[in-house]
């Protein structure tokens, strides 16, 4: 039996196409992802993100225990502030890619992916375990406390202090919604016990991300509809979701990432605090450091008409199989086929020549820097 | 709701088949409304080449969207003769036209009998109905 969000009726009404994923029966499209894709590109779109887990981890020792497992350093938070950071096993493996938030002095919030909650929360509770000052440290699987969705695109900014009011009155303190900057997050009273806002996302725009209990995200979902509207939001699936994601390289664990892989491969290092001491899987990040990575995440662009890449077709070069694409797709922002893989470092510079396999036959390709697609510069 | 001609036969896997009066022998091929429905947003068709001969329920072309590859299989045994290179060319003409402008082939037919075991309107109809 597939777990549905509170928001599922409401895809049902929209007329959303659903799928399974991660063991949630989400919407994947509702008027097509292009049309989706496009709106959050040069007006808004909302998505349901409430299969996503939330894990609370709050105590005197919350700050230690989290910078002992995350690759991060938690101490460059301040309540209000998050940062993208790494589970990582001992080898260095990825178990999960995540924002932590820090909420107030002793409490973190760490949102994970929802195909990954249960293996975090496995791996989290055995390590809390082993932590000397566990006494201190209160670790809780919030999951099924909270609904979530997501606002993207350049016009979010223009209507979502019209849904959520302030001043807030947690984390961050800020008058209005929008006075929060990216990766700020800010308690906002609301109908249904208030939620948190947060201003990230998972598609290279602007936008905000919006947690609270199930009747306050329902609530939350109708009002930015009704008031985004006239900004001409659309409800988007998790199609359009991948297409964004992808043309602005943000891995999608099971696809860039992982247990195999290291964030420096999957080009995260920039996410990896190796000056903050040992962490579980310093030690082997900092051999591969020495040693160097034996493959790379690339970002390539298809050269000549194909069929779009996609997940499992071969990269080649020079006659022979050198990696493997991990997403790919036909940019709906760019009209071209686009994708990621990982292949050896040697091969992974930009302006690279390639070649993807599709169907038996080869097209080719060219390495490219990250992002695939880069926004207008704010000022538009 | 999809629209379903009633001058055209189809098969399960969602081609139609139009055979005319004035051209016996040759049955042009396309996918119905609701396959272009369903696939949404064609970017990517691949045709077989003139030439090739192929047996009833073969794949011989690629649809792709936006999210997935779908395999278009040959509803009659026979020999292409004609490919729509407009579809190449403008994809999305198969999402705007699936039943007219955007037709996949041609096909030089070998067996018409294998035409009446094509599903007829109605039983289309209630198939993607059901």
């Amino acid at each position: 039996m597939l777990k549905r969000t509170a928001l599922f009726s409401a895809h049902q009404t929209l007329g959303a196409r659903l799928i399974d994923f991660g063991g949630w029966e989400m919407p994947v499209q509702y008027s097509g992802i292009v049309a989706e894709h496009l709106a959050v590109r040069h007006a808004a779109g909302i998505f349901d993100i409430s299969h996503m887990g939330e894990i609370t981890v709050s105590g005197a020792a919350a700050a230690d225990f989290l910078n002992h497992v995350l690759t991060n350093d938690v101490r460059k938070l301040a309540p209000g502030r998050g940062q993208y950071t790494l589970l990582c096993n001992e080898r260095g493996g990825v178990i999960d890619d995540l924002y932590a938030y820090q909420l107030s002095q002793e409490v973190y919030l760490l949102i994970v992916n929802a195909s990954r909650t249960e293996a975090d929360v496995a791996w989290l509770k055995s390590r809390w375990n082993d932590f000397p000052h566990r006494n201190d440290v209160l670790l809780t699987d919030a999951s099924h406390n909270y609904s979530a969705v997501a606002v993207q695109g350049p016009r979010a900014k223009e209507f979502i202090s019209a849904c959520v009011a302030g001043p807030s009155i947690s984390a961050m303190r800020v008058n209005h919604v929008t006075d929060l900057q990216k990766n700020q997050i800010a308690g906002f009273q609301f109908d249904h016990g208030g939620v948190f806002v947060s201003r990230t996302g998972y598609t290279g725009e602007d936008g905000f991300e919006i947690t609270g209990s199930d009747k306050a995200i329902e609530h939350a979902w109708n009002a930015i509809l009704q008031t985004g509207q006239p900004f001409g939001i659309k409800p988007c699936g998790l199609g359009a979701r991948d297409t964004l994601r992808t043309e602005v390289c943000y891995p999608l664990y099971g696809h860039e990432l992982d247990e195999n892989t290291t964030p420096p491969e999957a080009g995260l290092g920039f996410f990896v605090a190796l000056d903050k001491g040992q962490f579980i899987g310093s030690a082997a990040l900092l051999r591969q450091k020495a040693e160097g990575a034996g493959k790379k995440l690339i970002a390539f662009k298809m050269t000549e008409k194909s069929a779009p890449p996609r997940p499992q077709y071969a990269i080649r070069a020079g006659g022979a199989s050198i990696g493997t694409v991990t997403s790919g797709t036909q940019s709906p922002s760019l009209n071209v086929g686009i994708g990621m893989g990982y292949v050896p470092p040697h091969c992974a510079r930009p302006d690279t020549t390639i070649e993807i396999e599709i169907r038996g036959k080869s097209f080719p390709a060219i390495v490219v820097p990250k992002p695939i697609y880069k926004r207008p510069s704010a000022a538009n | 709701m999809s629209n379903v001609p009633a001058d055209l036969k189809y098969t399960k896997s969602h081609e139609w088949t139009r055979v005319t009066a004035d051209v016996p022998g040759i049955a042009t091929v396309g996918i119905t409304d609701h396959a272009q429905h369903e696939l949404t947003d064609i970017v990517f068709v691949e045709l077989p080449e003139i030439g090739r001969r192929l047996k009833a329920g073969e794949a011989c072309a690629v649809v792709e969207s936006v999210k997935t590859a779908s395999d278009i299989y040959c509803p009659l045994s026979g020999e292409i003769i004609e490919v729509n290179k407009s579809i190449v060319n403008d994809p999305a003409l198969v999402n705007r036209e699936p039943h007219s402008g955007g037709w996949f082939f041609k096909i030089k037919f070998s067996n018409a009998a294998e035409l009446d075991s094509l599903l007829t309107p109605e039983s289309y109809e209630a198939q993607i109905k059901g």
